[in-house]
């Protein structure tokens, strides 16, 4: 396959760990139908290039840098006509499909007049274009889509991809805005991280998720202490607990919230509603607490135990700091 | 405020899904259809803004065979003015093929805000909102969980992982819809009356060429049935040695 252009994410002026999912997914496809160059495009603030040598070491034998002082936030406008700017001569655009992929990639697409093919769980060569397999219907159905154009426009699920290194010696090239960010006609006026560095769902190895059997806010305690055992877990929630306003939105694990798919998924005194499900069925192993042995969650879950939550839960946390320290 | 929803018709999605003999697509007999979640919260969010200001039309589009009237009729009953079916004898699976149908639409209307869903639940690709806005040339503002307009000035959040970005624009743009916004009020039986007197346009839909193909659709691999290890507390030193022995996970 001819070149690759793959769009490194940042954030604070680091890489984040779906820019090294996208470089890596990048190399390998290009490795796979032939070899072509693998080109990164990385955004940030003045500095970022220092970032580049991880592009390079996880395969991009280019990294182009476009630094800018409003790149602190991300500018979707000017990002986007960066990357179009720089596609030419790519048969592939790749993003993760992060938020911030998920927002970029279709601009591109369309300024390019590419297609896009969105949220993939594997990419690979096909005769004139690229065929992807991709979660639909709520997840309920998996395709195999192949689209055909001289530039086609993807992006990878967050963590379908390990980052592998696949190193190469380092060629960073500094590139311009393709439009000055101050012009761009959405303003971000402020980004707020949420609480203190805490892991992100998406991307957090362990999930530990609370439903409206923890009967009220103020439990959810005990799932934030069975997360902080863990040490690498982070809390989600059912949607009848973020309309309750126990948590917020931002939490939600399913169908109209977040996709998750990490090694470990506990799901406490939560029913296991068909929509829950839609956002963590593909969770390697699920453990389920909930007091009624009927409950769907059951079905799914790999390891269930039947009882009140408020009574397991602590014991379970300190089960789990006990199992850690003794490692 | 004049603004434009476009809703996609999707099965609902509690259903149990059959893969179709064609292997390229899912059994549609026996299903239920709807306006696809995000989708119907973009028509609630459209409806709310206009109630709060006291004026304006709220417009209903979607692309697709003549079934799709019914979710048109559907959003009217909620309470939007008026529908446009942009006829075509299928959806093809390549959103960029759908956005140039429903910019051409969209172009030439007046519309002070443009609306989608975030993504579509059945094909999920997230695509066609942000293209149209690109095609248009219009500034877009992509899965929005908070829009505030005032004098033609919004103010939104969207979700990032563990961020969220409060942002400013200026009206006419294109936002698409997230969670967390508004949730879809039922039609009342007012509503379901009114709604066959309001006016539904049907025009060809002019399609760009579909470049994405469906090579085949195939149900997950099933879960193994689950297992319930135990009862209360007593349960907890089986499961933390299964976690270890069995999953290797902790
Ligand atoms: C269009 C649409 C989209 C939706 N999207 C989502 C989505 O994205 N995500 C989502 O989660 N939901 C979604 N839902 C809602 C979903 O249908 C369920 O209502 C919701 O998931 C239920 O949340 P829950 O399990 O916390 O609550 P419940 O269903 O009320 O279940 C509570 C569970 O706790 C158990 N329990 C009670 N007390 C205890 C105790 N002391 N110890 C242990 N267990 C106990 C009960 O046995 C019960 O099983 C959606 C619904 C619709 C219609
Ligand atoms: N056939 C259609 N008719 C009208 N609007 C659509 C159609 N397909 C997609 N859309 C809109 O585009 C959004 C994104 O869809 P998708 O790119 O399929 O994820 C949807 O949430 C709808 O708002």
């Amino acid at each position: 396959m001819p070149n690759i252009l793959a769009i490194a994410e940042t954030r604070g002026g680091e890489l984040r760990k779906v820019a090294l999912e996208a470089v890596t997914a990048a190399r390998a496809l290009a490795d796979a139908t032939g070899g072509g160059e693998v080109r990164a495009l990385v955004f940030g603030p003045a500095g970022i290039g220092a970032r580049a040598e991880a592009l390079a070491q996880h395969g991009a034998d280019k990294v182009l840098v476009c630094e800018h002082a409003a790149y602190d936030k991300a500018d979707a406008e000017s990002m986007a006509a960066t990357v179009v700017a720089h596609a030419a001569g790519s048969a592939v655009v790749l993003f993760s499909a992060s938020a911030q992929g998920r927002d970029l990639s279709p601009r591109v697409a369309a300024g390019l007049d590419a297609p896009l093919l969105a949220d993939c769980l594997t990419v690979s060569g096909a005769k004139g274009g690229v065929t992807v397999t991709h979660p639909t219907y709520t997840g309920k159905v998996i395709a195999t889509l192949t689209a055909t154009a001289p530039t086609v426009v993807v992006s990878m699920r967050p963590s379908a991809v390990m980052p592998a290194v696949n190193a190469r010696p380092l060629a960073a090239e500094p590139v311009a805005p393709a439009s000055d960010p101050a012009a761009s006609r959405v303003k971000v006026t402020e980004v707020v991280v949420g609480g203190g560095g805490k892991l992100d769902l998406g991307e957090a190895p362990v999930v530990i998720s609370g439903g409206r059997g923890l009967k009220e806010a103020a439990n959810f305690k005990l799932v934030e202490d069975l997360a902080a055992a863990f040490g690498n877990a982070a809390v989600g929630a059912t949607r009848a607990v973020t309309d309750d306003g126990w948590r917020p939105h931002s939490d939600q694990i399913g169908q109209t919230g977040r996709l998750v798919s990490p090694d470990l998924y506990i799901a406490v005194g939560i029913s296991g509603a068909i929509q829950h499900l839609a956002g963590m069925r593909t969770s390697r192993t699920i453990v389920a607490i909930n007091k009624d042995a009927e409950a769907p969650i059951f079905k799914v879950a790999d390891y269930g135990i039947v009882g009140d939550a408020l009574e397991i839960v602590p014991v379970l946390t300190a089960a789990v700091k006990a199992a850690r320290a003794a490692h | 405020m004049n603004i434009a929803v476009c809703i996609k018709r999707v099965p609902d999605m509690e259903s149990r899904f059959r893969i179709a003999g064609s292997g390229v697509g899912i059994d549609e007999a026996g299903l239920k259809f709807d306006i696809s979640d995000f989708d119907a919260y973009a028509v609630e969010v459209a409806l709310q803004l206009n109630e709060k200001a006291g004026a304006g039309e709220v417009t209903v589009i979607c692309l697709g065979p003549d079934v799709v009237q019914e979710i048109i009729r559907k959003a009217l009953s909620m309470g939007a003015a008026k529908g446009v079916h942009l006829k075509a004898d299928a959806v093809p699976a390549d959103s960029l093929a759908i956005a140039k149908a429903l910019a051409a639409e969209l172009k030439d209307g007046g519309y002070d805000l443009l609306l989608f869903g975030k993504h579509s639940l059945d094909a999920m690709t997230g695509g066609a909102g942000t293209m149209v806005a690109q095609l248009l040339g219009l500034p877009c503002l992509t899965a929005a969980s908070r829009l505030e307009i005032t004098d033609g000035k919004a103010v939104a959040r969207r979700e990032l992982e563990g961020a969220a970005e409060s942002l400013t624009f200026a009206l006419p743009a294109v936002v698409t819809i997230d969670e967390g916004i508004a949730r879809p009020r039922y039609p009342s039986l007012k509503g379901i009356m009114a709604a066959k007197k309001k006016p539904l346009e049907t025009r060809p839909a002019q399609l760009g060429d579909a470049r994405v193909t469906v090579d085949k659709m195939a149900l997950p691999a099933e879960r193994p049935a689950g297992r319930i290890i135990g009862t209360g507390p007593d349960a907890v030193p089986e499961l933390v040695r299964l976690l270890q022995t069995e999953a290797k996970v902790l």
